[in-house]
């Protein structure tokens, strides 16, 4: 204990961060967060419009695909089934800077889909992210309705809801863990600054978001600023987290 | 029942959604360049291209990489223009075919950072080649941004003039970061180390720590800037036309006057010479 002691103060005045300093980039960043969101500066709105803009159509796109293709992989039995939900359940971890180089070359004038020219536009950040959120979306909506299924099989079978047909009841039973899971997916995609920042190529006023000013104010020194960006983006997410959260419960007291 | 509310939440979130994104662009006519973050980073772009956009009505998405990833996004179609600085690079890129034409359009000039305490004892001097050589020779952490960018070259030139084999010496005390200009300067200032920087990202760069210039004002820090249309022979969907409106007015005394007006505390940064023979 004693020796834990000795070192831990040791190891305090080995370290020589002025604590001070520290203390003062708090103080500037809460004063730039809090400058940046009374001020209402159109520049910045525009950076939060868009991050929100790009996020919420990527989980939309996400859900869209990936509702269906969960409840078929819930419901449906082949060979091959188990390697390819692991294979999912693998890519939830898919690094964003890896989804973003893919979507890169895919999208560059000398890749496939060069010809639409869809690269250094938001169009494009939608894309990765959707890539990065889809898995999400599979793997829950795939345990989900798999143990709803197990568990309300026979009373559905025996009000002729088989196969497809039992899909819309099970989607709305399970839709307070679905809603986590889209939730879950959202903060995935707005945390992200690896793809956006390859396919988006964070050009002023037109593919900057939330994360890649954060990683461009970081890089020219203005630290205040950089962690203000963070508070606004932080505090963002847990509004929308709240948001999800009030659906739900409401949502629930009138389901009963 | 089921269906309708599920209906229902779909058509709010698509209410939500769609009308965001169905807002008309900001302008239909626009080009990409590809530049450094040596001339975002300072700020320029931030300057020049309003004026630019009054004058024309063209908008200039400009993507900031390294020297060697700019030209790179270039040599792939995914931009019209480049603008970066590394003469030699340059010319290889248009004589490869991918690009029209180099113009010269303005140089800064690189500055020897270093913390105050100066472990390698060179602060002051003007010769970067002796200040380089003491750097090593004292063991002195060096930042180097060891991403093919024009200072990442222009870097490996000093040691070459210093006759330094940095590939054979580089131990603990030389850190290739593989990143920015700014990213760099913020390690440095981290770890007290020294650290080529252009000046105009250093006058902007706002967390200095304990950093200040050591070294400045030898000719061989000099950094010519240039611009080059990406060839439409080899991409054809470059915007040539609006592609050579800006070059144009970037050569133009107009744009050349707004690249001098361009100041931090009264100082310039870029010094327009786009008349120069040889640049």
């Amino acid at each position: 204990m004693l020796r834990l002691s000795c070192f831990l103060r040791k190891l305090l005045s080995d370290v020589k961060i002025p604590l001070y300093i520290i203390a003062m980039d708090v103080l500037g960043a809460m004063q730039a967060a809090i400058g940046l969101m009374v001020t209402f500066d159109p520049q910045f709105l525009q950076i939060v419009g868009l991050s929100l803009r790009v996020t919420l159509t990527a989980v939309l796109l996400a859900a869209l695909i990936g509702l269906p293709v969960g409840a078929w992989l819930a419901l449906s039995r082949f060979r091959g089934r188990a390697a390819l939900i692991v294979l999912i359940n693998g890519l939830m971890g898919l690094p964003p800077v890896v989804a973003g180089l893919f979507v890169f070359l895919l999208l560059s004038r000398s890749g496939p889909l060069g010809p639409l020219g869809l690269l250094f536009t938001p169009t494009a950040m939608v894309v990765a992210q959707t890539i990065l959120v889809l898995p999400i979306v599979i793997a829950l909506t795939r345990g989900t309705l798999e143990e709803l299924w197990q568990e309300y099989r026979e009373h559905l079978t025996s009000l002729g809801l088989t196969g497809w047909r039992a899909v819309p009841t099970l989607l709305w039973d399970g839709r307070f863990a679905l809603a986590t899971g889209l939730l879950a997916g959202f903060g995935r995609a707005s945390a992200e600054v690896g793809a956006v920042l390859i396919v988006g190529g964070n050009i002023a006023g037109y593919t900057r978001t939330m994360t890649t000013t954060i990683a461009l104010e970081t890089s020219k020194g203005d630290l205040p600023l950089a962690l203000g960006l963070g508070l606004v983006l932080m505090a963002l997410t847990l509004a929308i987290n709240a948001a999800g959260y009030a659906a739900s419960r409401i949502g629930a007291r009138f389901a009963g | 029942m089921i269906n309708r509310r599920m209906g229902l939440g779909l058509a709010l979130a698509l209410a939500l959604v769609v009308p965001a994104f169905a807002q008309a662009p900001a302008s239909d006519r626009f080009i990409t360049v590809s530049s450094t973050t040596s001339t975002t980073d300072s700020g320029l772009f931030t300057h020049l291209l309003p004026l630019f956009k009054a004058k024309t009505g063209i908008d200039v998405r400009v993507v900031s990489q390294g020297t060697g990833q700019a030209l790179d996004t270039g040599r792939r179609g995914d931009a019209d223009v480049v603008f970066v600085h590394a003469r030699a690079q340059e010319l290889k890129f248009v004589e490869e075919g991918f690009g029209v034409e180099r113009k010269p359009v303005m140089y800064n000039d690189f500055v020897l950072i270093g913390p105050k305490t100066d472990p390698a004892g060179i602060k002051g001097g003007k010769d970067i080649v002796s200040a380089l050589k003491a750097v090593q020779a004292r063991g002195a952490l060096f930042i180097s941004r060891g991403d093919k960018s024009g200072t990442h070259s222009a870097e490996l030139n000093l040691w070459k003039a210093a006759e330094i084999n940095i590939d054979a010496v580089k131990g603990p005390w030389y850190r290739e970061i593989g990143q920015g200009m700014g990213a760099a300067l913020n390690m440095a200032s981290a770890q007290n180390g020294y650290v080529l920087s252009d000046r105009a990202t250093w006058l902007h760069f706002r967390n200095r720590g304990d950093l200040e210039v050591v070294v400045e004002g030898d000719r061989r820090l000099f950094n010519q800037y240039g611009v080059i249309l990406v060839n439409p022979a080899k991409h054809p969907h470059v915007k040539k036309a609006d592609g050579q409106v800006f070059i144009d007015w970037l050569v133009s005394p107009e744009g050349q006057k707004a690249i001098s007006d361009y100041k931090i505390n009264g100082a310039s940064l870029f010094f327009p010479n786009a008349t120069q023979p040889g640049a």
